[in-house]
């Protein structure tokens, strides 16, 4: 059984301020098969939690750990942590001129397989999962994220995760920006990738609607940069009812 | 008073290095660019010293020989693949001599002065037997001796056909093309420069456009010391088209440079402009300056111009310089861009997270980069040819690839 394990984990930015502290000992462990639901208010680190997992050189890691299965992630590049089973499905997924989504798809198939994927069952694999999204074929001969609308871009990146069969994935606010039909058809290819192949879920949130549909097994409530507090799913029933606001008071004493 | 001209920096904004047209001492243009002086005689322009505006982003010294001295003109071997009927020697005197424009700086006056024949390419009208045609002209070896060479490309009414240029070998050149669209015809002009390391190359294209006549030109340049292609489309008769494309990638030691003059004249003309460069390697310089101009009488004109370049390592150097002027003020639009940076490290970023590798994700970025001017070709041999010759250029700088914080 797989586990990602968050320890004591320390993370600043640099901003045109100075040094900001972002992360402030940050403990979370995820197994295999598990969804665990990151909920806090903006700003709280969510994101940067995320980025550093994934990679990002914006982080710098002060001090802490996340290992994969025991091995540590953080002195790894980003595609070695991709390689070794994470995957980041980015809030604001950038555009990529001139490279054909198919192209990228096969790319990064590749890269994690170390070899190519055989032509005409990948074919198949990939038609499958966009007509699963609702994703036209056309997609596929446009370039990376050139002109997506925001909820093409998320399905974009939901497919990606059913493709590319990682053990762990981050979901970064993929359901912000999205109607109620496309939140449906993205969470429906998030339960479809935990039930094909029984990775581990992060799912970082600002609201509870998501979670009617991709149903969390553990909630953690995100508060300056630290997690404040720890449940199961009627933790985020509760969040419903009360929100964030005996958090923040309790942030802005601190 | 030759002002420094920095590289802009990826996110820093800062004023534009060239013009400053709106700064307190209020500068002017000297003059429009339609009122410039032209002539095919050497000796009618002045002696170039290297400051004047433009000659100061070219390496004057290298190619002073095609500048000043004196220039064989003899003809010249090529090979032609398509009906080579349609290709042939011309007299000086044959009135295509100078149809579609004339020097405008003193090189490609030199030119014009020594050339003993032109070659002449016209293309016929199409017929539903020949509906498009295709030919490429096909140089190469032209020799270290300085050269000049004169063309002149016709398309005659309603043609429909695709001209490629094509130079490669050893060259010390200055040269002029002169292209001539006629009523309702429909040409495409590929300049594809992929000289010897050494060769030196000085080149005007010369358009006219005529009504409903559409061109579409492209300047690729891939090899060569210096490498200046300077094309001025005029977009005469009502309801023409121009699209001008370029692509190049220049490595450590190489300058190449275009200065597109896109003017239009007629109403209701359309006008596009785009070029796009990879920088690489110590010293690897380029120029772009694109003038466009809406003249009084070009009612309805719509046009855009821009240039962007992406610096794959540090030691390159690459001046953009976009001017418009607009004579009219009655036209559908008119705009221009122009952006110099280094790899966006937000898509390295994306796609190493998809377990790319940052020598495969920069291949990846550069290619889909140049790849927006190479669609724009039209012709599947040339367009696979081009992307073999950009991924034999990136295997160059694969080896060193920019470290990343880990």
């Amino acid at each position: 059984m797989s586990v990602l394990e968050v320890k004591d984990l320390h993370v600043s930015v640099e901003t045109e301020q100075g040094t900001k502290q972002i992360l402030k000992g940050v403990d979370l462990s995820i197994q295999e098969g598990q969804i665990h639901a990151i909920m806090g208010p903006n700003g709280s680190g969510k994101s940067t939690l995320a980025y550093t997992i994934a990679g990002h050189p914006k982080y710098h890691v002060e001090s802490g750990s996340v290992t994969l299965d025991g091995v540590e992630v953080l002195t790894m590049s980003v595609d070695e942590r991709a390689r070794a089973g994470l995957f980041l499905a980015m809030q604001y997924p950038v555009e990529i001129p001139g490279v054909r989504v198919a192209d990228f798809l096969r790319t990064a198939k590749t890269a994690l397989d170390g070899e190519a994927p055989a032509l005409r069952p990948w074919i198949k694999e990939v038609r499958e999962s966009m007509s699963a999204l609702r994703m036209d074929k056309a997609f596929a001969e446009r370039n990376v994220n050139e002109g997506f609308s925001g909820g093409e871009k998320k399905r974009h990146e939901i497919l990606q995760l059913e493709l590319l069969k990682p053990r762990f994935a981050i979901l970064d606010e993929t359901d912000s920006g999205l109607d109620v039909d496309a939140l449906k058809i993205v969470a429906e290819g998030v339960n479809r990738a935990k039930a094909a192949t029984g990775l581990g879920v992060m799912l970082i949130t600002h609201y509870t609607r998501i979670l009617r549909y991709i149903k969390p097994d553990f909630v953690h409530v995100f508060v300056d940069g630290r997690i404040a507090e720890e449940g199961g799913p009627e933790l985020a029933d509760r969040l419903e009812d009360e929100g964030y606001d005996r958090f923040l008071s309790d942030a802005s004493v601190a | 008073m030759t002002a420094a001209i920095t590289p802009t920096e990826q996110h820093g904004a800062r004023a534009h290095s060239d013009g400053g047209w709106d700064a307190p001492s209020g500068r002017a243009p000297i003059q429009a660019r339609s009122e410039r002086f032209a002539s095919v005689a050497h000796d009618d322009f002045p002696a170039v010293t290297g400051i004047e505006s433009e000659w100061k982003l070219t390496p004057v010294a290298t190619v002073r020989a095609l500048i000043d001295g004196p220039l064989d003109g003899s003809p010249y071997e090529y090979a032609v693949d398509g009906d080579a009927s349609l290709v042939e020697w011309i007299d000086r005197t044959d009135a295509r001599i100078g149809s579609a424009g004339i020097a405008e700086e003193r090189a490609a006056a030199n030119a014009w002065s020594s050339f003993e024949k032109a070659l002449a390419i016209t293309i016929p009208a199409a017929t539903e037997a020949e509906p498009h045609r295709e030919l490429t002209i096909r140089r190469s070896d032209l020799g270290d001796a300085p050269r000049a060479t004169h063309t002149v490309i016709t398309a005659k009414a309603n043609s429909n056909a695709t001209v490629i240029l094509q130079s490669t070998g050893s060259a010390t050149l200055s040269e002029n093309v002169e292209i001539v669209l006629e009523e309702g015809a429909n040409l495409t002009v590929i300049s594809v420069q992929e000289w010897a390391s050494d060769a030196l190359h000085l080149a005007s294209h010369f358009a006219t456009v005529g009504r409903d006549a559409r061109l579409k030109h492209i300047v690729v340049s891939l090899s060569g010391a210096v490498v200046r292609v300077n094309p001025s489309v005029h977009l005469v008769g009502e309801g023409a088209d121009g699209d001008l494309y370029g692509l190049y990638f220049a490595d450590a030691g190489e300058h190449f440079e275009q200065r597109v003059y896109l003017h239009h004249v007629g109403p209701n003309t359309k006008g596009r402009v785009n070029y796009k460069g990879a920088l690489q390697g110590d010293g690897a310089r380029t120029v772009w300056v694109g003038d466009v101009l809406i003249g009084p009488d070009a009612v309805g004109t719509d046009s855009y111009e821009q240039n962007r370049n992406l610096m794959l390592t540090d030691g390159t150097r690459a001046d953009s310089i976009p001017n418009l002027e607009i004579e009219t003020g009655d036209i559908l639009g008119a705009g221009h861009a122009s952006a110099t940076g280094r790899f966006d490290d937000e898509q390295l970023f994306y796609l190493q997270a998809r377990g790319i590798t940052e020598t495969e994700a920069r291949r990846l970025v550069v290619i889909g980069f140049l790849s927006e001017i190479v669609q724009k070709v039209g012709n599947p041999a040339l367009e696979a040819r081009l992307h073999a010759a950009i991924e034999t250029e990136l295997a160059r700088s694969a080896a060193e690839p920019k470290g990343e914080p880990a």
